[in-house]
């Protein structure tokens, strides 16, 4: 790991100049994926900007509608917390879900959401709910944030402080996860929403989490496994690696899509 | 170079360190407390997993400077007086080890599972090891281990 400055603001506005003020900074919430990029000296930002010492990114709330989420809330405190188990149960078994114990304790949904790995788990959740990402410049649908591999629509200082989580009527995840890091191979969140059903599916493209349009009007009509099991997404443009090819990723898409429907009820 | 303080194994101790400095390099370089191992560079092993303010946290993935102020409790700290830890005792007994690298770890992580799951089944067990490899001993008596080391605990 290269060399770098360390700071722990107690404020997300001095942790806001903390990264305006330096050379190439880099906020750092949990740190399960930065640090690694840093070991491997993939990254080497001037700066670290620890977020952990502001108490105000922290917690979980009741928003009557659904749950807030604030960006530090580790990945542990989101799978064991009683509200979120209550009022949107499948996030809570998401969460549970992420890497492994030890990860699950340090790992944070502000970081995951912000760091849109392709194959994340979070992604899914937010485009399958409809959340809403609040930074602390403005708020953001999770139909706008992810742009693409490892891109969101997050600005060069800006720094997410909440995720707003709609409750819906049914939803589920279901992932086919890798066995060594437990990224989603593909990973695909199913809700019936005010708005609608939505279907959000990750770890299968090159472009990260998109909405699955046709298996959201077939549910839309009929809220079945049925509805979905003829609906293939091509394989243009799916990932294909050491662990799994692009053709095999489509058919997990239409499987996971099955699961996670039935999962629902 | 900044200053970190924490407690480990219950006694205070305090360095100037680098800010890139691991916790686990700060474990076995500057504390000489090498029974915390590290098994990988991709964070995927959980060789190095120490407890952090009383949970598990893989110490390869953290800056010394993080756990500046915290609580850290590692292998070193289990035994009372020489005589092991149930846990350890049960690893011993069940032959969970061959190589003894995945060790330390597995110890720390079991004891974070039985923390909140004193009765942890099978399927427990071996869901709460998915951050912790082994390339020795299959997993089997790993697994023994633990669920002979919390019943063990139950008294
Ligand atoms: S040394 Fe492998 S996970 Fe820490
Ligand atoms: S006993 Fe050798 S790695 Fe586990």
């Amino acid at each position: 790991m290269y060399a770098f400055n360390y700071q722990r603001p107690d404020s997300v506005a001095a942790a806001g100049s903390a990264l305006g003020g330096s050379d190439d900074g880099k906020f750092l919430a949990g740190g399960m994926t930065l640090l690694p990029t840093m070991k491997q000296r993939l990254a080497s930002p001037s700066d670290l900007i620890d977020l952990s010492g502001i108490g105000d990114l922290v917690g979980i709330d009741d928003n009557g509608d659904g749950v807030v989420i604030r960006a530090m809330t580790t990945h542990a405190a989101v799978a064991s917390s009683s509200l979120v188990q209550a009022k949107i149960p499948a996030l809570a078994a998401l969460a549970e879900g992420i890497g492994d114990p030890a990860v699950r304790n340090r790992g944070t949904i502000g970081g995951s959401v912000a760091n849109n790995d392709p194959a994340a788990d979070y992604p899914a959740a937010c485009l399958g709910l409809g959340a809403t990402i609040v930074t602390n410049q403005r708020e953001i649908s999770a139909d706008d944030f992810f742009t693409g591999l490892f891109e969101t629509a997050l600005g060069e200082d800006e720094l997410i402080t909440a995720i707003r989580f709609p409750s819906a009527t049914k939803a589920a995840y279901q992932k086919f996860d890798n066995p060594a890091s437990r990224y989603a191979i593909v990973g695909v969140f199913v809700a019936q929403t005010a708005g609608g059903a939505r279907v959000a599916v990750t770890g299968a493209s090159q472009d990260g989490v998109f909405r699955a349009g046709e298996m959201e009007q077939a549910l839309s009509g009929n809220w079945s496994s049925d509805a979905v099991a003829n609906i293939a997404v091509p394989a243009d443009g799916l990932n294909a690696d050491i662990h799994a090819s692009a053709a095999y990723r489509a058919h997990l898409v239409t499987t996971m899509a099955k699961r996670a429907v039935a999962a629902a009820g | 170079m900044p200053t970190v303080s924490m407690t480990v194994n219950g006694k205070s101790v305090s360095a100037d360190v680098e800010s890139r400095t691991l916790l686990v390099q700060f474990l076995r370089e500057h504390l000489a407390l090498t029974g915390t191992h590290v098994g990988c560079d991709t964070s995927q092993c959980g060789a190095c997993v120490v407890h952090v303010n009383g949970v598990s946290a893989k110490s390869c993935t953290m800056l010394a400077i993080q756990a500046d102020g915290a609580d850290v409790a590692t292998i070193e700290g289990l035994d009372d007086n020489g005589t092991l830890h149930p846990m350890q005792e049960a690893f011993r007994d069940n032959h969970g080890l061959q190589c003894g690298f995945c060790t330390p770890g597995m110890v720390m992580s079991a004891l974070d599972l039985v923390k909140n799951n004193p009765s942890p089944s099978e399927q427990d067990v071996r869901e709460w090891l998915e951050g912790n490899i082994c390339r020795c001993t299959g997993y089997h008596n790993i697994v023994k281990a633990i669920q002979a080391g919390a019943a063990a605990m139950r008294g």
